[in-house]
């Protein structure tokens, strides 16, 4: 059950700045703590400066607030919570892990010091928001931190990147092993960190937002961009036309069924069994080009635009798309089917990666990774917006928490998503693409957005300045819930493993840097 | 056994006819712009004000001219333009060797592609490894040009191959606006290419900083580092923009 001292708010819809809850730092950290108990997770959590929540005309120089967005995903209820903070506060991570990331952030922009966090160290090696100093960090330069060390006879570390060995964008690990055996692995990201918050908001930047949203992670513009639109609606009050929502589905649907695709190919490739990892390659391409038939762009770029879409699909192009649809389908089975049916390729993915449902609970995990570990939470159906609230696709999940089940939780997805797709293109509802012109703009607001991307839950949170403007903006990406899930679940595997675990979670570095 | 020559050939010969036949594009891709002459009003600059990557410029002399290093084919001028001065075409060929050549004009088309220099030619045209180097970017270049080595494109039966090593590498192929944190890894990965070698900046972010390029993480691309012999637009570039880019300069085809 939602706790009274939380304020209730809906997926994508705006709040006045005086709706939000204020408490002290010592009434916060109880309500979270008891909140997580009774089965609520930390959706978001973030510092944000006080004087964005304030009125123009009022002054107060540094003082922040830390803001929390906590789900309960049984109810579909959202809860929003804020709380006085000055330099530093007493670390929530010892009893709650899943915040221990965001903790890292907070003192990594802000400076803001979590007293008896058990490993604060930078996430993205920037420079920090504030003029003043973070306390107790002397480390600017990329790379440069205190990493986890193993000590003992016979032990040794294997360090990896940030510049990997393929075509992969660049972080840097660092396994800490005992013959073949990988006792901890630490990831330590940061090398795509590009400022996209900051310029979210930034001055000069705003013919720019609706681009920085589609490339915060490249493979999840339909996504991201979904999130952000949904904000930008939410302040101006749009009503999106119900063609645009089926568009958008989707758009987004296709996302997944690339990536998806893509991934079992990849997984397949990295078990050295070439078939479907030859096929999957390619029938990833003609989802994408699905994309390009609707928007000329195979990532989607363009589609999504607030108030509705950038192009509308005429009955020839729906036809198009069913077509290609029921052959990339027959394809794409027949794939995975021999995938699956590959004892060898049973042998490794069974048992391997495995990570313990509790452990996936308690770090907060997200998206297939989370459903492969028997949980069942998927934004398009406990927090369901635009076409989701019609149209209804149901979360799928497997029990055992290993590099098969985020495989086939995977299979299971793509299922779902090309039968969706059928139906909406079937039963396209007429009408305009586009909502028309927004409306006044309004006093400052504030609005949470998630969206179920192919890798997981987006969340979005965004302040305006009342003129159209931003004044605060927040993005998380699956990748920075997810990332700890795989550090886990390596412990215990062999360092040949790592290939085919770290593919099976697939996670985003420029989503996570920003 | 059984099973997975019954799925072969179910799963047909997929490889494209590219370069024996040209590429068929999506209708609605957004290649090389077109820039229709002296259609602009008076003092006219909405196509430059919609501009989210400031890639337009408007001069008395040269009229108007887009840099596609800086553009990221959002068509954002298409829609603020009154006049219909600026469409997209659809030509994926837009590769050039000089970031000058980058740029084009109602007056000044692109400027095909020339190949590599004879003594580098005769060196790289058979056999080119290329190491990728993703700096800082949205991970769509990567997706793009790693689509290459599957069957649709097939880039090795050009004799071109991605390599794990840099010591194994003819070419760095950099993809992102190489932003601060990348800064020494980037230049690790150049020392560690053996001489002779080839830097290509593929995408937008790479070759100017693209839609990252006033932030601040000092990311403006990668010849702020690298001396860029191959310049890729695109964002991301289509893959058979690469691939044409990639072959024009080795000379296989023309």
């Amino acid at each position: 059950m939602i706790h009274p001292d939380f304020y209730r708010i809906r997926n994508g819809h705006a709040i006045g700045l005086d709706e939000v809850p204020l408490v002290t730092f010592t009434e916060f950290k109880p309500i979270l703590l008891n909140a997580v108990v009774s089965g609520a997770r930390v959706v978001l959590m973030c510092a944000v400066p006080e004087n964005v929540f304030l009125t123009k005309g009022h002054s107060t120089g540094e003082q922040m607030r830390l803001l929390c967005v906590m789900a309960w995903d049984e109810e579909g209820a959202l809860g929003l919570l804020t709380a006085q903070v000055g330099d530093s506060f007493i670390s929530l991570t010892p009893e709650c892990p899943q915040v221990h990331w965001f903790e890292r952030e907070i003192w990594e922009q802000w400076g803001i010091f979590p007293q008896g966090h058990p490993w604060l160290k930078p996430i993205r090696f920037h420079k920090p928001y504030r003029k003043n100093p973070r306390e107790n960090i002397t480390e600017t330069e990329i790379g440069e931190t205190v990493f986890f060390e193993l000590k003992g006879d016979e032990v040794h570390e294997v360090a990896v990147g940030p510049v990997h060995a393929g075509v992969i964008e660049p972080g840097h690990f660092r396994f800490q092993c005992h013959g073949e055996n990988v006792y901890h692995l630490e990831i330590s990201l940061g090398y795509q960190h590009r400022g996209i918050e900051r310029a979210m908001c930034g001055k000069g930047f705003e013919k720019r937002r609706l681009l920085f949203a589609e490339t915060m992670a490249g493979d999840t513009s339909i996504g991201h961009c979904l999130a952000y639109t949904h904000i930008i609606e939410a302040f101006q009050k749009m009503t999106i036309p119900p063609r645009a929502l089926a568009l958008r589905g989707i758009s987004l649907e296709l996302e997944r069924l690339a990536n998806h695709t893509g991934d079992l190919g990849a997984l397949a490739g990295d078990v050295g069994f070439l078939p479907t990892a030859s096929y999957c390659g390619r029938i990833r391409g003609d989802f994408l080009n699905m994309s390009a038939l609707l928007c000329g762009s195979r990532f989607g770029r363009g589609m999504v635009v607030p108030g509705g879409t950038g192009f509308d699909a005429d009955i020839q192009r729906t036809d198009e798309l069913l077509a290609r649809l029921s052959s990339a389908r027959k394809d794409v089975s027949n794939a995975v089917e021999l995938l699956f049916n590959t004892p060898s390729v049973m042998a490794r993915f069974e048992n391997t990666g495995r990570l313990a449902s509790q452990a996936a609970r308690e770090l907060g995990l997200v998206g297939p990774a989370v459903r492969a570990c028997g949980i069942r939470k998927d934004v398009r159906s406990d927090f369901p917006t635009g076409i989701f609230n019609f149209a209804h696709i149901p979360a799928m999940v497997w029990e055992t928490g290993d590099v098969f089940a985020r495989a086939f939780v995977r299979w299971l997805e793509i299922q779902q998503s090309i039968g969706f797709i059928k139906s909406q293109l079937s039963n396209m509802p007429d009408g305009e693409t586009m909502s028309p012109d927004a409306g006044d703009r309004r006093a400052p607001e504030m609005a949470v957005s998630m969206v179920e991307g192919w890798r997981g839950e987006l969340c979005h949170c965004a302040i305006s300045d009342g003129e159209g403007g931003l004044s605060y903006y927040k993005a998380v990406d699956p990748s920075f819930h997810n990332w700890i899930g795989l550090a886990m679940a390596l412990r215990g595997q062999q360092i040949s493993d790592f290939p085919l675990c770290n593919k099976s979670f697939n996670l985003s570095y420029c989503g996570h840097d920003l | 056994m059984f099973e997975i020559i019954k799925s072969r050939i179910l799963q047909k010969h997929r490889t494209i006819a590219f370069p024996k036949k040209t590429a068929a594009m999506p209708d609605r891709f957004r290649g090389l712009p077109v820039i229709k002459a002296a259609t602009c009003g008076p003092e006219c600059d909405d196509c430059k004000a919609g501009c989210p990557t400031d890639a337009i410029e408007t001069t008395k002399e040269s009229g108007l001219s887009i840099d596609l290093g800086k553009c990221i084919f959002c068509g954002q001028c298409t829609k603020s333009c009154p006049s219909g001065t600026i469409t997209f075409g659809n030509d994926y060929r837009l590769a050039a060797a000089a970031r000058g050549n980058c740029v084009i004009s109602s007056t000044k088309a692109i400027t095909p592609l020339k190949p590599l220099r004879p003594e580098l030619l005769s060196l790289f045209k058979r056999s080119f490894n290329i190491r990728v180097v993703s700096a800082g970017g949205c991970n769509a270049c990567e997706a793009d040009v790693n689509v290459l080595s599957t069957i649709v494109f097939d880039l090795s039966r050009f004799g071109i191959n991605y390599v794990a090593a840099p010591r194994h590498a003819d070419a760095l192929l950099v993809i992102g606006p190489v932003p601060r944190n990348m800064h020494a890894a980037l230049k690790k990965t150049y020392d560690a290419v053996p001489d002779p070698k080839i830097v290509i900046a593929a995408g937008a972010c790479a070759i100017s900083g693209g839609l990252f390029s006033h932030n601040s993480q000092e990311s403006i691309g990668a010849d702020s580092l690298l001396p860029v012999d191959l310049y890729i637009p695109g964002c991301p570039p289509h893959p058979m923009t690469i691939l044409d880019g990639l072959l024009r300069f080795l000379d296989r085809i023309s």
